[in-house]
């Protein structure tokens, strides 16, 4: 094969002549490890994000394990937790490391990085019909960043003192702190360089899946033409843009008040028998700040989702997406009001009660587009001649997630309700459905469904049904008890419980969660071996699998880098022609002009012949 | 097989300018959150009220000069004019490390009245001043390594009416820090 390179413009600019220059066969680096090709990147931000998702997976199984038998002893962890555990009890400081450790992980380094990263850099050239981001170079680079925020978020895993402890959310004064508690001290410091790139490397992704989308669209692709994947990712970008630049903000004040003897965060604190010199600081300017990020990140996280759902129960239920422009204004609503609504975390900070109606009021409208993008759903698929492929059991399986998920959120957005809901396991539940669990549903049926594209093989059907299904029953079997705990009070993050004789009567109940996240996360593996066998030994893929429309399956099975061997295809249709009545086959691709299906064509679309 | 990822474009603005642009809401967004915090702590009092250091007069006069220069570089770029090109691309950096240097005389000015960044002595107000000004400076820095790299690339010839898209998008970058210093010292002004 002659080597492909990838340079910016020459046509009307003339820049970079040296860029020209080499036309030699890349080598192993340029193809597999440095590599500018969006595909290349996808897949590796793919990979991270696996490799990620176990890490804060186990997390999870090990927390599970202290609150489900809190009695017992694990001397069988000591091996794998070394000093973290003596005389077989797991440390109470350790214990809020991990609940941190797997909030931040699975929030940023999986259901950002990890879906964002994979789906938006994998699908936006492909499906816009471009040879590749705007800036291959950069799009690199957003990787390799992410590379390094993750090693260092990694390393602090293994601090004597252990990661970060002060939640995901990292609230001062406790994070402000060293001398609070264990995990703030280095391990913090770590967490917070770690996210500082993590954000530069956002960042840098969003602004190239933006441009790409608005700039290199192929001929014939207007906005209104573009699948809904495209609508979702760009959107997703646009909430990164937006927010991620006030977390950056935030963290980079919290460091001044760690390590520059600041107060922008801290006033008047007694800790250890000692009083602070820091006066003036505001510990809410930080929960503002915060969660101006914190509430679109939500969205971040599941607008990929949505589309990719979107897409795989069109294609699945061979019918046009239902609504094809109300799910983009639902999308645009959402995108919107993500932006005006962050306050609800905090009615219990004492905010005045007015303010909380006007941020209540705001959140619970958000519930309109939400059934809008249900309905929709629900609509595509009634009377659909459905094949239940893997990916399309994870899609319906995001829809009833969704559904479950979200109807809490409409509880816990009334300020009254959520003063005896407020960090309770309730709020657990909720946003473990809406946003953890139908997340990494919508990254499983996007990984099912393009994993022809991605490795030119078909990942095993029956392992993906076996897959879901355990999945799916774990998920509700985890869940579904935590509202029931929660409704009665008890609250979040707490280390051990038994000491309350209100929560004493849920240890059966809890000891039931546990053993349900440990068999959903065994479940976990039937997909890594599913991946990692299909990736090389999984029956072979035809160029268009499941006979969609969009235009990544007129690439070749394997494409190179640029994608199309020829001209990139002209689009002339929406990507949801499937079973047109008058068609000759149950689906038309993007590629196909009018005036080559007269027989299907509808009056309005006579004149485009 | 040459692929060229732009040859399908036609028209419009550059997918690198938007790029540009992108990036650029993106630093106004951060800065639009230490500025909305910069309010919302001052409502609460306790507020350490100082005059702004009289040297912030002469790094606004210093960075709205280096705007004219960058000004001038890219209209001698688009008309071919290449010797002026160099000349005031220089003439820009000249100026835009003169805008830093005159930064840190205002700190200077801070600490001699005693408006401190952190410490037993500093209150937010004087806090703020200093991550405002400093995450800018550290902006105007990779403004001039940019700067950098379009005298350079001047310097062997590559800027010209033809090649154009460099100290384009290097004149756009340039007025937007020049324009964000000119928002944060006005926004000081008013709220102190």
């Amino acid at each position: 094969m002659s080597s492909t390179d990838i340079a910016i413009n020459k046509t009307d600019m003339h820049h970079d002549h040296e860029e020209h220059d080499h036309h030699h066969d890349q080598n192993f680096f340029e193809k597999y490890i440095f590599s500018q090709d969006h595909k290349v990147i996808a897949k590796q931000f793919l990979f991270m994000g696996i490799i990620w998702a176990f890490i804060g997976g186990f997390l999870s199984v090990l927390f599970r394990l202290q609150l489900g038998w809190p009695e017992a002893t694990f001397t069988f962890l000591e091996p794998i937790l070394g000093g973290w555990v003596t005389n077989g009890k797991l440390d109470p400081e350790f214990y809020l490391a991990m609940v941190t450790m797997h909030g931040t992980i699975m929030v940023f380094f999986v259901l950002t990085a990890g879906l964002s990263g994979t789906f938006s850099n994998f699908l936006i050239p492909l499906q816009v019909g471009a040879r590749d981001m705007a800036s291959g170079f950069m799009n690199m680079l957003s990787f390799w960043i992410f590379f390094l925020a993750s090693i260092i978020m990694f390393w602090s895993l293994f601090l004597e003192n252990g990661p970060a402890g002060g939640g995901w959310t990292i609230y001062p004064p406790l994070s402000a702190l060293p001398q609070a508690i264990k995990g703030s001290g280095t391990g913090m410091t770590m967490w917070l360089i770690a996210m500082a790139l993590f954000i530069v490397s956002q960042l840098l992704g969003g602004v190239n899946y933006i441009a790409t989308v608005i700039n290199l669209r192929t001929k014939g692709m207007s906005m209104t033409k573009l699948p809904l994947t495209i609508w979702a990712f760009t959107l997703t970008a646009v909430l990164g843009l937006l927010s991620f630049p006030v977390l950056f903000s935030a963290a980079l004040l919290l460091i001044f008040d760690r390590s520059f003897g600041t107060s922008f965060y801290l006033s008047d604190i007694y800790i250890a028998g000692e009083a602070l010199s820091n006066t003036g600081g505001s510990a809410i300017l930080f929960q503002h700040l915060f969660w101006f990020l914190g509430h679109p990140e939500v969205y971040i996280v599941i607008l990929p989702a949505f589309g990719i759902v979107s897409e795989v129960i069109a294609t699945n239920s061979r019918k046009p997406i239902f609504g094809y422009r109300a799910m983009i204004g639902s999308l645009l609503g959402i995108s919107v009001l993500s932006f005006v609504v962050w306050a609800h975390h905090m009615f219990v900070t004492g905010m005045n009660p007015f303010l909380g109606s006007v941020f209540m009021f705001l959140t619970l409208i958000i519930a309109v587009p939400s059934a809008v993008k249900v309905f929709n759903w629900l609509a595509t698929l009634w009377r659909g001649n459905i094949r239940f492929t893997a990916a399309m059991m994870f899609a319906i399986g995001f829809v009833s997630l969704f559904i479950s998920g979200g109807l809490t959120g409409i509880i816990l957005g009334n300020s009254a309700l959520d003063i005896q809901l407020h960090d309770t396991y309730f709020v657990v539940a909720h946003f473990h459905l809406v946003m953890g669990a139908a997340a990494f549903f919508g990254m499983f049926c996007g990984v099912y469904h393009w994993f022809p594209k991605m490795f030119g093989r078909m990942m095993d059907e029956k392992l993906g049904y076996v897959h879901f299904w355990l999945t799916f029953i774990a998920v509700y079997l985890v869940f579904m008890p935590m509202h029931y705990v929660g409704i009665a009070g008890f609250p979040r993050r707490y280390y051990n419980w038994t000491g309350f004789e209100a929560f004493n009567m849920f240890t059966d109940l809890n000891t039931f969660i546990s053993i349900a996240a440990i068999f959903g996360f065994t479940a976990q593996f039937i997909f890594l071996f599913n991946f990692i066998y299909s990736i090389f030994k999984g029956r072979r893929a035809t160029q268009n699998p499941w006979h969609s429309n969009t235009l990544e399956w007129t690439t070749p099975v394997n494409p190179g880098h640029g994608n199309w061997p020829g001209e990139i295809p002209a689009v002339y249709r929406w990507p949801y022609d499937y079973s047109k009545p008058g068609a000759e086959q149950d689906f038309i691709p993007q590629t196909v002009p009018f005036s080559e299906t007269q027989s299907s064509n509808l009056p309005q679309e006579r004149v485009l012949e | 097989m040459v692929t060229d990822i732009h040859k399908d474009y036609k028209g419009g603005v550059h997918p690198l300018q938007f790029t540009l642009w992108l990036i650029i809401i993106s630093i106004l967004m951060m800065f639009g959150a230490f500025t909305s915090a910069y309010i919302v702590r001052r409502e609460e009092g306790n507020w350490l009220e100082f005059d702004l250091p009289t040297s912030f007069i002469l790094s606004t006069v210093l960075i709205v000069l280096s705007s004219v220069t960058m000004q001038l570089a890219y209209n001698a770029a688009k008309k071919d004019n290449l010797t002026m090109v160099k000349l005031m691309v220089a003439a820009t950096m000249v100026l835009g490390t003169a805008f830093l240097f005159a930064q840190v005389e205002a700190w200077g000015d801070l600490v001699k009245n005693n408006v401190y960044f952190g410490g037993v002595d500093s209150n937010p107000a004087g806090s703020f001043l200093y991550v405002l000004t400093g995450v800018h400076g550290f902006h105007l820095i990779t403004g001039l390594l940019f700067l950098l790299m379009v005298l350079i690339a001047s310097l062997q010839y590559r800027v010209h009416s033809k090649n154009i898209l460099r100290i384009q998008l290097c004149n756009t970058y340039w007025h937007f820090l020049g324009g964000l210093w000119l928002y944060l010292y006005f926004f000081l002004q008013v709220n102190h």
